[in-house]
C-alpha cells in the first residue's frame, strides 16, 4: 500500500474531499503543514478553522489572500520546517464578487450585478456557490504559481459531491438564457413560445408577483454579457481537477455511514475520471490489533491492579474491542473497495486535535507506512 | 423535558456529524412514549429513520415507524407540487405549470425556493387543520434540519425569500412562514454538539445567530456521545504507572484504559466550555458503546433527553 509522500510524489495539488464533521480541515492542515517541513512551498485553503487552530497557526486575521505561518512555530514544536507553509480561509461571496469584477464588460454593468438581489441572495447561498468559487480560488492561485503545492479542503456539504458539479450548475444557472427571453419587458416572448407557455407565465405571475421575475429578468440581462468568461474558466477548471498533478484524498470517519459515503464518493470521482489518491479514516480504534486469544489478560490485570479495577479496566476494553472490530470490518469493506488504493488509518487521539503540535501528531502517522502507524498506535503515541 | 414537548415545532440543527438525526429520532421516541402524536422530518433524503426502525423507505409519505410516531422524508420537488395544487386548486394547471419551461427555469433559478417549500411542507404538517386533505394531524413535528451553514440558512429561508419577492402572493406566504418559525411558543431549535473543539465553537456561533438573526427560541443544546468517568484520577495516574510493567494484550487493556480516562477528562473541559458560551439549558447524552445505534439504544437515548 502507498503511502502519503508516495501519492503525493509529483503532485501539485491536493483536494480533501469528504462530508461534513469526519475531520477533513484538520487532516487538510496536518497534509499542508507536513509537506512543508518537508521542504515544499505549501499553501493550505480552509473553509473555516477552528479559532484555536488559527490562533495557533498565527494567523488570527486569515483572509481570501494566503499568509505564511510563522516557521518559528515549528521550531518550538521541534520540528524541522524545510519548506514554507501558507494558509488562507477562503471567503465565497469575496471570490465571486472579484470574478464579477473581473468579467464584467462595463462599470455599469458590474454595478448593476453587484447590486442585484438576486446576485446577493446567488452569491451568499445559492446551492453549489460555496463549492465553485473554493475551485475558482484554487484555480486563481495555481495560476499564479507562488506554491509548489495547494491543499484544498472543500466546504462541508450535504452531498459531499455537490463540488464536482457545481461549476456546471453555476454556469448552466447563469446561462439561462430561455430565461432572459421571458423576463424582456416587451413580452415579446408570449408571441414566439405559444399559448402554453403564455398561459404558464399568467399563473406564475399570480403565484410568484412579477417583482420576483423582474427582478430574475434584470439578473438575467445583466449576466448574459459574462456567460462566455464564466464558461471557458469553469471549463479551465474542470481541466485542472483532472489534471494528472491533481489527486484526491476521500476524508472520513470510521462507522458505517461515512464509509459507505466515502465508497460512494470514491466510485463517483472514479466515474468522473478524476485521479483519487486514497482515502484517509480518522479516529479509528486499533485496539483490535491486540491479540485477544490470549484471554489470559484479565489474570494479567489482577496481578498489578486489584480485582475490582482490574475487572473494570477488561470490561472497558471489551467496548473498545467492539468499536475496534466495527472500524477494522468498516475499513477492510472499504479497502476492498478501493482495491490497490491506500487507505490511511488515523487512530483516535486522546485530545482533541485543535493545534499545531496536534497537527504534528497526525503527521507522524499520515507520513508512516502502514507498519509504522500499527507500532506508533500500540505504543501509544497520540 | 416538558417545555419542549409544548411546541408543535422543534428543529434539530448543528454541525454536520454531530448526531442530529439519532437526537431527533430519540425526541420523537420520547414525544411519541409520552402520548403524543409525532411525525420526524428529514430534509435531505437520508432515510436515517427507516434504517433504524427497519422499514422500507419512507420517502414522501407519512408512513408510522412506532406507537404514536410517523416519519416522512421531504423532497423538495414533491412538496413543490403539492404546494402548487393547493395554490392552484386545478390538478390540470399544476400539470400545466409544471410542464412549461418557463416554469422549469424560475423553479431553477429562484435562490432557495426549494427550502422554501420544504419549510412549507414543514409548516403544513404542523397545522392543527392541515391543507392535505383527510391529513392525519400531529401534536408535535420533530425536523431533523441541514447541518449548519446551511443551518441558519434554512430556518432564514422564509425573510429572505420576503424580501425577495417584495410584494404578491409568495411575499404573503413567506411572511407568514416566518411569523411561525419564530413565533417562541410554538416553535423550538435544539441544537446539537459534540464535546470536541470544533462542534462546541460552532454551537455557540449557531446560537448566537438563531437568537439574534433569524429570532428563533433555542430550547436545548444536547452535548452528544460524552463518555462515562469510568476512571478516577487517583486511578488513572495507576493505571499509567502499571503501563510501564505490562504488555501484550494486558498492555493494551490498560492503554484504552489510560485513554479513557484522558478522553472523558477532555470532554469535560469541552462541556465546560460549552456551558460558559451559550444561554440555553445544556443536556448531556451518552455516547453508547455499541457498533451501531437501533431501536433499543434511540429508546436508551430518549429517557435521558429528560
Amino acid at each position: 500500500m502507498q503511502s502519503v509522500d508516495q501519492i503525493l510524489a509529483g503532485k501539485g495539488i491536493c483536494i480533501c474531499a469528504g462530508s461534513g464533521g469526519v475531520g477533513k480541515t484538520t487532516t487538510s492542515a496536518a497534509l499542508a503543514a507536513g509537506l512543508a517541513a518537508r521542504g515544499q512551498r505549501v499553501a493550505v485553503l480552509t473553509i473555516d478553522p477552528a479559532k484555536r487552530l488559527a490562533d495557533s497557526l498565527g494567523l488570527e486575521e486569515l483572509g481570501n489572500t494566503p499568509r505564511q505561518v510563522d516557521p518559528s512555530l515549528f521550531a518550538d514544536a521541534e520540528v524541522e520546517m524545510r519548506g514554507e507553509l501558507w494558509a488562507m480561509m477562503l471567503d465565497a461571496k469575496a471570490t465571486f464578487d472579484e470574478l464579477v469584477r473581473k468579467h464584467a464588460p462595463d462599470e455599469e454593468t458590474r454595478d448593476r450585478i453587484l447590486e442585484n438581489r438576486i446576485y446577493r441572495q446567488i452569491s451568499n447561498a445559492l446551492a453549489g456557490s460555496q463549492e465553485y468559487m473554493a475551485m475558482e480560488k484554487l484555480f486563481e492561485i495555481h495560476q499564479e504559481g507562488r506554491f509548489d503545492f495547494l491543499v484544498l479542503d472543500t466546504p462541508p456539504s450535504r452531498n459531499a459531491l455537490d463540488f464536482l458539479d457545481a461549476p456546471k450548475r453555476l454556469t448552466n444557472f447563469i446561462e439561462g438564457r430561455g430565461m432572459q427571453m421571458f423576463m424582456k419587458p416587451t413580452g415579446l416572448a408570449t408571441k414566439v413560445v405559444g399559448r402554453g407557455s403564455s398561459m404558464a407565465f399568467g399563473v406564475l405571475k399570480k403565484v410568484v408577483g412579477i417583482d420576483l421575475l423582474a427582478d430574475l429578468g434584470e439578473f438575467f440581462q445583466a449576466f448574459s454579457g459574462m456567460v462566455d468568461g464564466f464558461r471557458e474558466r469553469a471549463q479551465r477548471v474542470n481541466e485542472l481537477l483532472a489534471d494528472p498533478a491533481t489527486t484526491f484524498m476521500i476524508v472520513c470517519g470510521p462507522q458505517g455511514e461515512p464509509i459507505e459515503e466515502a465508497v460512494y464518493f470514491h466510485r463517483k470521482l472514479v466515474e468522473a475520471n478524476l485521479p483519487v489518491g486514497g482515502v484517509i479514516v480518522n479516529k479509528v480504534h486499533y485496539e483490535s490489533e491486540a491479540d485477544l486469544s490470549e484471554n489470559g489478560f484479565e489474570e494479567d490485570l489482577r496481578g498489578p491492579l486489584e480485582d475490582d479495577l482490574a475487572a473494570r479496566v477488561a470490561s472497558n476494553f471489551r467496548d473498545y474491542q467492539a468499536l475496534a472490530k466495527r472500524d477494522a470490518r468498516n475499513v477492510e469493506h472499504l479497502a476492498n473497495e478501493l482495491q490497490a488504493k491506500a487507505v490511511i488509518r488515523i487512530p483516535y487521539m486522546d485530545e482533541d486535535i485543535h493545534d499545531l503540535s496536534g497537527l504534528l501528531k497526525i503527521d507522524r502517522y499520515l507520513f508512516a507506512t502502514e507498519a509504522e502507524r500499527v507500532e506508533l498506535a500500540a505504543s501509544g503515541a497520540g | 423535558v416538558p417545555d419542549l414537548f409544548d411546541k408543535r415545532l422543534l428543529f434539530v440543527t448543528g454541525k454536520g456529524g454531530v448526531g442530529k438525526s439519532t437526537v431527533s429520532i430519540a425526541l420523537g421516541l420520547a414525544a411519541a412514549e409520552r402520548g403524543l402524536r409525532t411525525i420526524v422530518c428529514e430534509v435531505a433524503s437520508q432515510e436515517n429513520a427507516s434504517r433504524v426502525f427497519k422499514k422500507g423507505e419512507v420517502g414522501f409519505n407519512e408512513v408510522e415507524v412506532a406507537e404514536n410516531l410517523w416519519a416522512i422524508s421531504i423532497d423538495p420537488d414533491e412538496s413543490l407540487r403539492e404546494y402548487l395544487l393547493l395554490q392552484l386548486k386545478v390538478r390540470a394547471m399544476r400539470d400545466l405549470l409544471m410542464r412549461s419551461r418557463l416554469f422549469n427555469y424560475l423553479a431553477a433559478a429562484t435562490p432557495g425556493l426549494k427550502e422554501m417549500v420544504t419549510i412549507g411542507k414543514i409548516w403544513e404538517l404542523s397545522l392543527p387543520n392541515r391543507k392535505v386533505k383527510k391529513a392525519r394531524e400531529y401534536d408535535l413535528v420533530v425536523v431533523d434540519a441541514p447541518a449548519t451553514g446551511h443551518g441558519v440558512g434554512f430556518l432564514q429561508t422564509p425573510r429572505t425569500f420576503a424580501g425577495i419577492a417584495r410584494v404578491g402572493p409568495i411575499h404573503n406566504q413567506a411572511q407568514e412562514l416566518d411569523r411561525f418559525i419564530t413565533d417562541h411558543d410554538h416553535t423550538g431549535v435544539v441544537i446539537v454538539s459534540l464535546p470536541e473543539e470544533m462542534p462546541v465553537n460552532e454551537s455557540a456561533s449557531l446560537e448566537n445567530q438563531l437568537r439574534d438573526e433569524v429570532g428563533v427560541a433555542v430550547e436545548r443544546v444536547y452535548m452528544n456521545a460524552m463518555y462515562p468517568e469510568r476512571f478516577s484520577d487517583d486511578e488513572a495516574s495507576r493505571l499509567e504507572r502499571v503501563l510501564e510493567i505490562t504488555e501484550g494484550p494486558a498492555h493494551a487493556a490498560v492503554r484504552a484504559a489510560v485513554s479513557q480516562h484522558r478522553r472523558a477528562h477532555a470532554q469535560q473541559g469541552q462541556l465546560d466550555r460549552l456551558a460558559r458560551s451559550v444561554q440555553a439549558p445544556i443536556r448531556t447524552l451518552p455516547f453508547i458503546f455499541k457498533p451501531r445505534l437501533g431501536v433499543d439504544e434511540l429508546r436508551q437515548l430518549a429517557g435521558a433527553l429528560a
